[in-house]
């Protein structure tokens, strides 16, 4: 009987760089797969030495798939521990390989989306956009180096802890603890969306409502802005964005809500509505 | 434009457009695309700050699902070259860049639909175990989308310098340049309201109204409402009694207990 056949540290390596151009060949038919196929070469080419089985390992690594990009690493490891089994003489047929990709990616994209999507890329995108308006080169380094770090890290360790815990950490995925951090991440997520609304966010409507001189003889302008403003400053902010969501929810295309946007200004400072 | 800064922006643009459909360095985000295209055409200056202004707007633009982001690369490479090479202040810069969005997501669909070819030659070559086939096949497809970048930017470049932008942008009157001004203020909603929806968590949802209000009537700074939303979040965690289910357990235990002692009564 020969030696166990595992990955070495140079494959690891190898795996991690391809995987780092897993959505080169996205498409609408199967997305991710080229990319997930191109990521697993280096394993296949380690644990399987006739062609067949080569060809059969390619095949199964070109089905659909679609996640998280960074994330999709930790897949990828449970992958590759399978593999391992699998070709080391495990009773591991297509159809558990394909069931723990498949089973894996809908779940871990809804982890990773939120945290990296929603809340590490924007919040960091807008400290540096902060930095940057002042022309201060630290704001693209900051987003770029910082958002960098976080992805190196977690393709790094997503695939480690994936090919160690194999199939473990499917059961993982019940525990709470991914949940704490999504639920986490969310929480600092929009308490900082709720802040930018407010600080980042200018609309102004200086349509006069009432203008009077005063027992001091100043005038007086009292427009709906400083009416507005009095009640809670961003209210419209607030309810724009409100709307927004709506229509989304609707599916309604951003592209549109955007351009109709664009609309609302032309025609509110044509009308002397807003400035 | 010289030859060399016609050469160096659009390397540029093929490095933004790979950065676009990998999502991996976010080469393609408005703050490092318009900032690289400072820096070749020699006005780092001008492409940090049109980076930053476009960034805001960009904030909600992204890869959920199978759904697309409409095209940061495309647009931040235009906004940046229109803003140091075409003379243009940077707010119309920045209202010019959102059709140019909407027309590299076009161009996306495009070469997306394009690699199902390139997805068909791979399955060929899984068939006969040939790696280095597969691998041609998945760069193609990265290379085709550089190009659906680098080529619009070329074009582009070659009339930047000249009157024919410039000219065309003059063009517009008044009330459309300042309205589409008006509209930068307030358009930046819609990917707050995408990023918002993303999190689809409706129990979480006064997390998002503190932030508004403590924004609203204080002077904190970014830095310190993240510091801020962080130690709620984890508070939150701490307290949830859905992350404390041991807890819960014990006291139900006590109930039943309880009600034997009733009905032993």
């Amino acid at each position: 009987m020969s030696e166990k056949k595992q990955l070495t540290a140079r494959d690891i390596r190898s795996t991690y760089w391809r995987s780092t151009f897993l959505l080169g060949s996205f498409n609408f038919e199967r997305m991710q797969s080229m990319g997930f196929c191109v990521s697993m070469i280096p394993a296949i080419k380690r644990l399987y030495s006739n062609k067949e089985d080569q060809a059969a390992a390619l095949k199964r690594h070109l089905e659909f798939f679609n996640t998280q990009p960074w994330i999709g690493s930790a897949i990828m490891g449970v992958t590759a521990a399978m593999e391992q089994e699998r070709a080391n003489g495990a009773d591991i047929d297509d159809a558990a390989i394909s069931g723990v990709k498949v089973g894996l990616m809908g779940p871990l994209a809804g982890v990773g989306d939120p945290i990296f999507w929603g809340t590490l890329r924007p919040v960091l995108a807008a400290l540096g956009a902060g930095l940057a308006i002042s022309g201060s080169l630290l704001g693209p380094l900051l987003f770029f180096i910082g958002i960098n770090i976080f992805r190196a890290l977690t393709r790094w360790y997503g695939f480690k802890y994936g090919y160690a815990k194999g199939t473990e950490i499917v059961s993982e995925m019940g525990g709470g603890r991914l949940q704490k951090v999504t639920q986490g991440a969310s929480i600092l997520g929009l308490f900082v969306m709720g802040s930018l609304v407010s600080k980042w966010t200018s609309i102004n409507i200086p349509l006069e409502l009432s203008r009077y001189k005063n027992a001091m003889g100043e005038e007086v302008v009292t427009t709906v802005q400083s009416v507005l403003d009095q009640l809670l400053p961003g209210l419209m902010a607030l309810l724009l964005t409100f709307v927004c969501m709506w229509l989304l929810r609707k599916k309604v295309n951003a592209m549109y809500i955007i351009f109709a946007l664009f609309g609302v200004g032309i025609l509110g400072y044509w009308l002397g509505i807003l400035a | 434009m010289t030859t060399l800064e016609i050469i160096l922006v659009t390397l540029v643009a093929a490095i933004c457009g790979m950065g676009s459909v990998l999502d991996e360095r976010q080469t393609h985000r408005p703050l490092v695309a318009c900032t690289l295209i400072g820096l070749v055409l020699g006005d780092l200056q001008s492409g940090v700050i049109v980076g930053g202004m476009l960034e805001m707007l960009a904030l909600g633009w992204m890869n959920v699902g199978a759904a697309m982001a409409p095209d940061a690369a495309l647009a931040s490479v235009i906004a940046a070259i229109l803003v140091i090479k075409g003379n243009q202040d940077k707010a119309t810069a920045i209202a010019v860049a959102i059709p140019v969005a909407a027309a590299g997501q076009v161009l996306t669909i495009f070469v997306r639909t394009l690699t199902i070819f390139l997805q068909h030659k791979a399955d060929d070559y899984a068939e006969q175990a040939n790696f280095r086939g597969i691998e041609i096949c998945h760069f193609a497809g990265l290379s085709l989308q550089a190009l659906r970048v680098a080529i619009p930017t070329f074009f582009v470049a070659l009339v930047a310098g000249t009157d024919t932008v410039t000219a065309a942008l003059n063009a517009i009157p008044e009330v459309v340049t300042r309205g589409l001004q008006i509209a930068g203020g307030f358009i930046v909603v819609v990917g707050y309201a995408m990023v918002i929806n993303m999190m689809r968590a409706g129990a979480l949802m006064p997390f998002f109204f503190m932030g508004f209000v403590i924004a609203s009537f204080s002077n904190y700074n970014l830095v310190g409402l993240g510091f801020l939303g962080a130690c709620l979040a984890l508070i939150y965690i701490q307290l949830n009694p859905q992350f404390n289910k041991a807890a819960g357990q014990v006291g139900s235990v006590k109930r039943e207990l309880a009600d034997d002692e009733l009905e032993g009564l």
